[in-house]
């Protein structure tokens, strides 16, 4: 369930990079951020099938609910990282701009 | 247990050559400076794809440390791995560095590597203008 969620929000993120504007927004951040966790669980997902075998896709729906849970704190964290670092890089001059403002 | 090690110990090493090849090549954009740029290929710049892999392992290795964090595999004070704490733990820990760990980093880099011989296909590929639909 975590590397579903990671790979959805790994193919939005770069669909969203692929139709952008500028590189003002720092796409390319978000997609090889999800894309690098998502290889990862892949390989993750892969060991634990060769273990499990065909119980891998019959998942306790505890499991299934933590594991959901868990995949949409990783895509809110990946999302936290990318705000930092919009705002720490600045390619739009906007903080820059708001702090350099008198009032 | 501690698989996200393995990909952020070649991300700091894959870094440290990036930075090294940013040096090379701004030397070398200095002493190539009178050639005419007509005439030099257009091509991505080593630099730049190593930095497409530091991306994608330092990523891939902090998500996957707060899923370690999430099954409280890591800790807030030392050893932060809870395997050490136990020798068979900690056996089992390295094992799964070396098979899942080491797998993720070939996999990683695998994918970086194709990707660098499909943005290198890309640029060298002329530019074709989208028809235009006449009204």
């Amino acid at each position: 369930m975590t590397l579903l969620i990671t790979v959805f929000a790994a193919v939005i993120a770069t669909l969203t990079w692929y139709n952008r504007k500028n590189d003002d927004l720092k796409i390319e951040v978000l997609c090889f951020m999800y894309w690098g966790a998502s290889l990862m669980w892949l390989i993750d997902a892969i060991f634990e099938f060769a273990e499990l075998k065909a119980d891998y896709f019959a998942p306790a729906a505890q499991d299934m609910l933590n594991d959901a849970f868990l995949g949409l704190a990783v895509v809110a964290l990946g999302l936290v990282i990318w705000v930092c670092v919009l705002l720490i890089k600045d390619p739009k001059g906007s903080v820059r701009a708001a702090l350099k403002k008198s009032n | 247990m501690a698989c996200f090690l393995v990909s952020a110990a070649e991300a700091a090493v894959v870094k440290a050559v990036e930075k090294h090849e940013e040096k090379v090549e701004a030397q070398a954009a200095v002493s190539e400076s009178a050639v005419n740029e007509a005439e030099v290929e257009p091509k991505i710049p080593m630099s730049r794809k190593l930095k497409w892999l530091t991306r994608l392992l330092i990523g891939g290795a902090v998500l996957l440390a707060f899923e370690h964090v999430w099954h409280g595999e890591v800790v807030p004070w030392f050893p932060f791995l809870t395997a050490m704490s136990d020798p068979a733990d900690t056996a089992e820990m390295l094992h799964e560095m070396a098979t899942v760990g080491v797998s993720m980093a070939v996999l990683i880099t695998a994918v970086w590597f194709v990707m660098c011989k499909v943005a290198d296909a890309l640029v060298k590929k002329p530019v074709v203008e989208p028809e235009k639909t006449i009204a």
